[in-house]
This record gives C-alpha cells, structure tokens and sequence, in this order.
C-alpha cells in the first residue's frame, strides 16, 4: 500500500452509537479506521450483525458519525453525495415504474438532459443483461434480474464511488456467482472505486483488491488483507492456491469467534 | 360444454338463480303469510311503479341531481381531505396544530352537522354537495395521512441519497407509495357521500332521490319507495364500481384487497 497517495475514502476513528428504545445507547463502531484508495475494489467481510451496513451507511452520508472523521476526497462528509452509487441489499425498485422508469430515477432528481439519459439508460441495462426489458415492471422479473437493474440505476449519474451493502445476499448460489463475474466485467470498463459488504469469505476475495476484516460488537477493522491474485479474476480463481491460502487465513479470524 | 362457458356458469349461475328465487318468494309468499301487500309490496308493483315514476318524469332529473350531489361532494372532500394530509405530513407545525382537532372532528358523527347546514347554505343542492363533501372528508384523510407516513424506509433512504429535494421525494416515492391507502379511502368515501347527499335531501330541498323518497312516503306510495330504493341501490353500484376501476388502473402493482398493508 503506497503511503504516498491520499485514499479516495478516508475514515479515521469512527464511532457510531445508536440510542435504542428503552434509552440505553448501543455502540455500534468503535474505533473503525479503514482507507480505500481511487479504483480500487475493497470488501468488508464479516459476520451479520456486526456492523458493516452501518459503515457503510456512514460513508454514504445516510448516518452521522458520533466520533471519528469520514472524507472522501479530503474533504468531510455532511451528508449524502450525488458522487456516490448505492446498492442496497433488497433492489428498492419502485413497483409503479417500468424498469427503465426505475434506472432513470437518479437523473430524474439530479434534472439531468433527458434525451442522453434516456439513452444511457438503455445502455445501461444491456451492460447489466437486461436489454429488451426496459418496459418490464419489477414483479415481472426474478429477484436476480431486480438487483441487476438496481445496479444499473446506481451507475445511472456515473458516480466516482459504489458502495454495495450485500447486494447478492438474496440471491441463489448459482446467479450470484454468475453476478460476481458480472460485476467484475462492469467494474473492469470503468474507473470507480468500490466498496462491498459481505459475510462471504469467497465473494469477497474473488472480487477485490483488497479484503477489510470486521470484528463485530462493537464492530471495528480488525485487519486488512491484500489480495494479489491477477485480473481478470475467472471461476479457475478459486482454485489458486494463494485464493485458498487466504480464504483459509479470512476464516481462521472469524473461527476464533469475538476475541478482540 | 366448453369449460369457459362452464366457467361462467359456475360464477354467475349461484347469484343469479339465487335472486330469481329470492324475487319469486317475495312475490308469492307475503300474500301466504298474510303480509299486507301496501307494506311489502311485489316486485312486480314495484316495477309498475319505477315505470310511472320514469313516465312522469321525476326519475331522471332527480337521479342526476342526486348523482351530481353526491360526485361533487366526494371530489372536493376527497382533494381537500389529500392537501391536509400533505401539509400535515410535511409540516410538524401544522401537524401538531391541526391533528388534535381533526381527531376531535371525526368522532362527531357528521350527519349531525346535516341540519345546520342547511339552515346556513339554504335548500339548493350546495348544501348537499357540502354535507358530501364533509362526510368524504375524513375517511380519505386519515388512510391519506398513513400512506404519506408509510413508506419503506429504504425507499426513503435512495432518494435522499440522491440528495432528493423534499417534493421530489414526495412526488416520486411518497405520493406514489400512498395510493393503495388513498384509495382505501375513497373506496369508502364515495359509498359515504351518497349517504350525506341523502341525508342534506331528507332535510331540506326541492329535488333529488332523497327528496323524492320523502314524498313518496307523505304518499303512502310504498311501491315507490322501493323503485326509488332501487334505483339508489343502482347509483351506489355505480360510484362503486367507478372507483374500484380507478383503484384498479391506478394501484395496479397492489392488489385492490390489500387495504392495510401498502405495496410490496
């Protein structure tokens, strides 16, 4: 990791408490410290629960911190960013929209032309696999194709930044693979920065650069893990021996169970 | 048989054949039972009277006078009932200002307001449209008020992530989202305004069902009373059916029978 280069997202620190409903306040992140440079693809692994959604959340501008400094570029976040992409768990497509309504939605509220987005949109959707479907509705389409079209929708204004909250988590075994590669081929045609949360240990290290291991109540980073393994990333991946070296390595930290 | 026609038959038949009966038993049967047939007068006096009512010219006018009543209510309360659960949703102010006496307001029967309006507005069809329009009010109000308060939190959370201005995010996810619950609503409400249109006839006015209704019992013309109940049955299948198209066109990625929970 060169030392030289400012990360795109830089958060030092952070503390994150929840007041719950009897007033008692739940710590969710204490002392989170991660950095996730330009283009890079960074993964957060960790079980349910333990916070990762929340960083998440908070680098999004969804949250505030209650200690700690998230910047991206530099500069402190204040609140959510047009320059940021979100993927959330479920689609969150709107059911009263066509597909193509739905991918629109982020130029419909930041006014861009209509005529380009228009187009863009289209070609969004064949870059996702799913041309032709444009004038579908959500229910008409499997929970696969629904989480396509809602990435498609997060790159509609082109932001710099994709933040994915365990977007294949839904998913069957099958479509998600399918869906990891996918993600990788529209990452690779593109210079953005991502960061996705998971709780699987081989999504994550097929997918990223880097792999952030979190430890949960009160969530933190425990450790951050290169991964050197050459692109493009295939299905022979999994059977490289550094994959499993370090597959082995991600489980170990979480077979010990909650050791600080 | 061909099976879509079985289809039918197996639908349709039950309803049918059932009111063939039931139509059949009240023309025959009070008679058995010593039921006088100046009270419960046969459906075939019944029709006798529909077409005399029609002939003289009273049916149509006071249909429509009635149907306009009724329709102009439920429009006006139905807008007004959506403005005030936008600004009482949007604004903790106007919330916090106007809720307790809106509460307050709705458990008063408004029927009861039926007589003093037309003692303030007059006997001209205004003052039907108004206790309409009052009645109609409420219902939508309140399932207006919940569907702008009801929306998945994450459906929230992509608009402002998005950096969504206020009125976009009500006028792409909010207002969209609170249709089913609107509807429910109106649903209820336009059944409802027929009721206060009647309820403004039966206290004052020239023209009119209701109006009609009451001259005909001055009459003893019981036969009538049921032609004009009738005709009123018809009217409410009517409006019914009307919004239930709507609802249908409108909510078309809800089912219209999920009055509680919202889409999805």
């Amino acid at each position: 990791m060169t030392a030289a280069a400012r990360p795109l997202i830089d958060i030092r620190q952070v503390r994150k408490q929840f007041r719950s409903r009897s007033g008692t306040f739940l710590e969710a992140l204490t002392d989170t410290s991660l950095a996730v440079q330009a283009k890079q693809f960074l993964c957060i692994v960790g079980p349910s629960g333990c916070g990762k959604s929340t960083l998440l959340r908070l680098i999004a501008g969804l949250e505030t911190v209650s200690g700690g400094t998230i910047a991206i570029d530099g500069v402190p976040i204040l609140g959510p960013r047009r320059d940021i992409g979100l993927v959330f768990q479920s689609p969150v497509l709107l059911p009263w929209r066509t597909i193509l309504k739905n991918v629109l939605v982020p130029a419909e509220v930041l006014k861009l032309d209509s005529a380009s987005a228009h187009k863009r949109a289209q070609d969004l959707l064949q870059l996702v696999g799913l041309e032709g479907f444009g004038d579908r509705y959500p229910d008409e389409l499997s929970g696969g194709m629904r989480q396509r079209a809602a990435i498609a929708r997060a790159l509609m204004h082109d932001p710099a930044i994709l933040l994915m909250d365990e977007p294949f988590g839904a998913l069957d075994a099958l479509t998600r693979e399918a869906m990891n590669f996918e993600l990788l081929r529209i990452w690779q045609a593109s210079t953005k920065t991502v960061v996705l949360v998971t709780h699987s240990i081989e999504e994550a290290l097929l997918l990223s650069d880097k792999v952030a291991v979190f430890a949960p109540r009160p969530g933190f980073v425990r450790e951050v893990i290169d991964v050197p393994m050459a692109r493009p990333r295939t299905a022979a991946t999994r059977s490289d021996p550094v994959f499993i070296g370090l597959a082995a390595k991600l489980r170990s930290y979480f077979e010990l169970g909650a050791s600080a | 048989m061909n099976p879509r026609i079985a289809a039918l038959l197996e639908r349709y038949a039950p309803p049918v054949l059932g009111g063939i009966l039931i139509l059949l038993a009240w023309e025959f049967l009070p008679t058995f039972f010593h039921v006088s047939r100046l009270l419960l007068p046969p459906p075939s006096s019944v029709v006798r009277s529909l077409w005399l009512i029609y002939d003289r010219g009273l049916l149509v006018e006071n249909f429509a006078v009635t149907l306009a009543e009724a329709l102009l209510g439920f429009t006006i309360g139905s807008v007004t009932a959506i403005f005030f659960a936008f600004i009482v949703t949007r604004s903790l102010i106007v919330e916090r200002t106007l809720m307790p006496y809106l509460v307050g307001l709705q458990a008063l029967p408004k029927v009861a307001l039926a007589p003093l309006i037309v003692v303030w507005v007059g006997i001209g069809i205004e003052s039907k449209i108004l206790i309409a329009a009052i009645i109609s009010f409420f219902p939508v109000l309140i399932n207006a008020i919940v569907g702008f308060s009801t929306v998945e939190a994450e459906k929230i959370d992509l608009m402002r992530s998005l950096v969504a201005s206020r009125w976009q995010q009500f006028r792409i996810v909010i207002f969209p989202n609170s249709l089913p619950f609107i509807f429910a609503g109106l649903n209820v409400a336009i059944v409802l305004s027929i009721t206060g249109a009647l309820v403004g006839e039966f206290i004052g006015a020239d023209r009119g069902l209701g109006n009609l209704l009451l001259q005909l019992n001055f009459n003893m013309d019981i036969s009538g009373m049921f032609a004009v109940l009738m005709v009123l049955a018809l009217l409410g299948i009517v409006l019914y059916a009307l919004v239930r198209f709507l609802h249908v066109r409108f909510v078309f990625w809800a089912k219209p029978d999920n009055l509680r929970s919202g889409p999805n």
